[in-house]
């Protein structure tokens, strides 16, 4: 195995309220595949942000080649021979792969470009890569799989690449993809650059990387040599963390307790055939990692988006939701991850936002009753302890938690028996956090039947009755609160297609 | 508490900015401090002011509608046409111009909330169509509609512009008549957009779409409908402005559009959608006629007319900006 060329130690990184990074480090050497890995929210984005020169650092130390660095800026970075491929594609879909290659930088002739130089010099370094596309091409029109390796072929266009750094490469791939990629990083490998592998496919691991670094809560846990360790001593590693909120130790829902919501076969491009049933008073977890098509399956269920197939029963009978409207109707309301986004109109009153599904009850023949609007937002500010100066206040100026409890006012005051919950603590503070898991278990305890998305363990233990775990828009399991443990979780949030088949 | 207070400042910007312009006009203009001007005043406001009411619903959802000018030409036209050339009674025109603003805005409406047109596309195209069939009906030949003094809808100024009124002995001539009109359909623009249902969805589609959507609310409905009513306010313009103006050419009204949408921005409502008043509209249509009326008084042709007019647009939208931003910083803290 090569020399060290990247050495990251005693990494801190402070955001307002949040000590991200705490000691973390990260050692690279040339012609080595290096993971990383660990638990959404653990640190590894920031890690890398912060050696791409995104994020500054506030304190510890980037060593490139022994020699201390500082990175001001992306440029800088890549220009010291640190590239990044990013998860999400950033190519332009109607340029060419060469004029994509070369955006910035394009070679010319006086004032002109000059075309042909570019695309004879992306052709030369493509076929470098024995990649088999033509510069010439519209990027649009190639393969996932084939844009992610212009991406990296565009980071290597940088002669100066020393460490490439690739997040999450294989998200978007099928297998026959994934294995070209995996061709390419081994001739990579062979050039001497030294890649960093973030994944959340652990069996990936097994086939590329040499070494593992595990980051768990924004900490360094270890490095090891892959072909010393199991997956399951990965996974055991990655969520090892002290449990500060007890998991609920069996379900409160009696068994013959009735199924109120039905989902049969659901499909669209992101979920595929998903079924499962919902209890009344129950709260369902769903677990699976950032993807997994959670999201995308309430979203049908709650027809923001088209299903190709797929029944919906409520209460036993067969619900045709084909607009929002349908499903809150049937009394399904739908709290999204992405507040800001889909749940609140920040820039109308805690009032208006709190009434707006239920307008219909509370108008008259010509007028809303304004008086009876009040008083029912007032009612509901009550009964959630929503802390707002009064019900006119403009939603934007209330916190996260607050304007969490005004979405969930809103469904309630329209009288909705399933919520769907979808990451109801994201961005909330801790504080605020346990105020909502007490209202979720009193809402429980009051009959209503609720599905919380999460990508957070802790709180899939500690709040559900029955964890619903989904992969790449499959459902993979199925655990009651008694057997499940995160270690069981995390084998079944990361189980795919090819595994399950063997 | 701070923040409270710096909104309401906001909100007396226009009403401010009117009377400041009042005041600097009766200084430095000929004549401008008088009962005549003011009904002047009044008499060019009448078919901005509807057009903007109208324009005030599509704007607070986020849209814009750029055809309110030639549609309402297009309604004046038509109206002028059925009346003159078809010898239809005065009251069928009237309702033939509502109903050609009313179409008008239905098909925008569905362009933009089925066919999911951008509303600048969407009246852009309509606003060429409009000016279009006006033209094609007509055969291209101006149409007029009855003066006061004609036997056949000789009402038609009285009821809608200015009339004598007679109480006992005292005997009012040219009372401005169509300030009734332009306050009553004021009334019940802004109970429509602040005491109804519609209204609250006008907002809430206009400050978060999707969440309106994920709420429940047929999005695609009540956007129609809010094009629609726009378009029965263009209508009534159409009605205003041909009582105002009496010869209806074809190939005109390219450009009313902007005095409508001005005096709405004046007014206070974001061009982002989410907020704006109905009192804030009416106050910026009397801006816009206070600055044209004012300018002329003091000797300014209409060249410097539209160079001012020009200048306001900017400074409103300016202002519109900062207010965006002051509001994000609330946001903030």
């Amino acid at each position: 195995m090569g020399d060290v060329i990247l050495r990251m130690h005693g990494i801190q990184k402070y955001f307002p309220g949040v000590h991200a990074l705490d000691n973390a480090q990260l050692e690279v050497r040339a012609g080595e595949v290096m993971a990383l890995v660990g638990e959404n929210g653990a640190g590894k984005s920031t890690l890398m942000k912060i050696l791409t020169g995104i994020y500054k650092k506030d304190d510890g130390a980037i060593e490139l080649f022994g020699e201390n660095v500082e990175f001001h800026d992306p440029r800088d970075a890549q220009h010291r021979g640190i590239s990044i491929v990013h998860q999400e594609l950033n190519l332009m879909q109607d340029l060419t792969v060469a004029e994509n290659i070369f955006i910035g930088r394009e070679p010319t002739s006086g004032i002109f470009l000059n075309k042909a130089k570019q695309d004879q010099m992306t052709q030369e370094l493509l076929e470098s890569l024995n990649l088999h596309i033509d510069a010439r091409t519209q990027v649009k029109r190639l393969t996932v799989a084939k844009q992610q390796m212009v991406e990296i072929a565009k980071a290597l266009s940088f002669k100066s690449t020393k460490v490439l750094v690739l997040d999450e490469p294989s998200a978007a791939l099928t297998d026959s993809e994934l294995e070209d990629l995996f061709k390419f990083i081994r001739r990579l490998k062979a050039t001497g650059v030294g890649i960093v592998y973030i994944s959340h496919r652990m069996e990936e691991l097994k086939q590329i990387t040499d070494r593992i670094t595990v980051m768990r809560d924004g900490q360094y846990v270890d490095t090891v040599n892959t072909a010393d360790v199991t997956i399951d001593e990965v996974v055991k590693m990655m969520v090892g963390r002290v449990i500060y909120e007890e998991p609920k130790s069996h379900s409160n829902v009696p068994a013959d307790a009735p199924v109120v919501l039905e989902v049969d076969d659901l499909c669209s491009d992101d979920v595929k055939n998903v079924s499962f049933q919902l209890k009344k008073g129950e709260i369902l977890g769903f677990a699976g990692l950032m993807g997994a098509g959670r999201t995308e399956t309430m979203r049908l269920i709650c027809g923001a988006d088209k299903r190709d197939a797929g029944t919906i029963k409520v209460n036993g009978k067969e619900a045709n939701i084909h607009h929002p409207k349908d499903a809150v109707d049937l009394g399904i309301g739908y709290l999204s991850e992405d507040r800001k986004r889909f749940g609140l109109c920040l820039g109308l009153s805690v009032a208006d936002n709190t009434v707006l599904p239920s307008l219909e009850e509370l108008s008259g023949l010509l007028f809303v009753k304004d008086d009876q609007v009040n008083q029912r937002t007032g009612e509901y500010i009550d009964k959630l302890s929503t802390k707002t100066p009064s019900t006119s206040t403009l939603l934007r100026s209330l916190s996260g938690g607050n304007q969490q409890k005004v979405v969930i006012a809103k469904w309630l005051l329209r009288d909705c028996d399933v919520l769907i919950f979808d990451e109801p603590t994201r961005g909330i503070d801790v504080g605020a956090k346990s105020e909502i898991y007490k209202l979720m278990n009193q809402l429980a305890a009051e009959g209503k039947s609720i599905i919380m998305i999460s990508s957070e363990m802790p709180e899939l233990l500690r709040m559900s009755d029955r964890i619903v775990v989904m992969c790449e828009g499959r459902v993979t399991g199925e655990l009651d609160i008694a057997e499940a443990t995160q270690e069981k979780i995390m084998s079944y949030a990361t189980r795919r297609e090819v595994e399950q088949a063997s | 508490m701070k923040t409270e207070k710096k909104l309401d400042l906001q909100k007396l910007l226009a009403p401010a900015a009117l009377v400041i312009l009042y005041v600097f006009f009766s200084i430095f203009g000929n004549n401008f401090f008088s009962l005549d001007m003011v009904k002047n005043i009044l008499e060019s406001s009448y078919y901005i002011g509807f057009m903007a009411f109208g324009v005030t619903f599509i704007i607070i959802t986020g849209g814009i509608d750029l055809s309110l000018g030639t549609v309402m030409m297009c309604s004046a036209l038509l109206g002028g046409y059925v009346f003159k050339q078809l010898h239809w009674p005065l009251v069928l025109a009237l309702v033939t111009a509502v109903a050609v603003g009313s179409l008008f805005g239905l098909v925008n409406g569905t362009l933009v909330a089925k066919l999911k047109l951008p509303p600048f596309i969407a009246t852009l195209g309509s606003m060429m169509m409009a000016q279009g069939i006006g033209s094609v009906i007509t055969k291209v030949q101006s149409q007029t509609w009855p003066t006061a003094t004609e036997p056949v809808g000789g009402w038609f100024k009285k009821v809608f512009i200015r009339c004598n009124l007679q109480f006992g002995d005292t005997k009012i001539s040219g009372f401005p008549v169509g300030a009734l009109w332009l306050i009553a359909f004021f009334i019940i623009a802004a109970l429509i957009l602040h005491k109804t249902k519609f209204g609250r969805y006008v907002f809430a589609i206009g400050s978060n779409e999707e969440a309106a959507r994920l709420s429940g609310i047929n999005v695609d409905k009540w956007k129609i409908l809010t094009y629609t009513l726009a378009g029965f306010f263009v209508g009534m313009s159409g009605i205003f402005y041909a009582a105002a103006y009496t010869t209806i050419t074809p190939g005109t009204g390219n450009g009313q559009e902007m005095n409508g949408i001005t005096g709405v921005v004046i007014g206070g409502t974001s061009m982002a959608g989410g907020s704006g008043t109905m009192v804030g509209t009416l106050i910026g249509v009397f801006i816009m006629s206070v600055l044209k009326n004012g300018l002329a008084a003091c000797g300014l042709q209409a060249p410097w007319q539209t160079f001012f007019t020009g200048l306001v647009v900017i400074g409103a939208v300016l202002l519109d900006i900062q207010r965006t931003k002051a509001a994000n910083r609330v946001k903030k803290s």
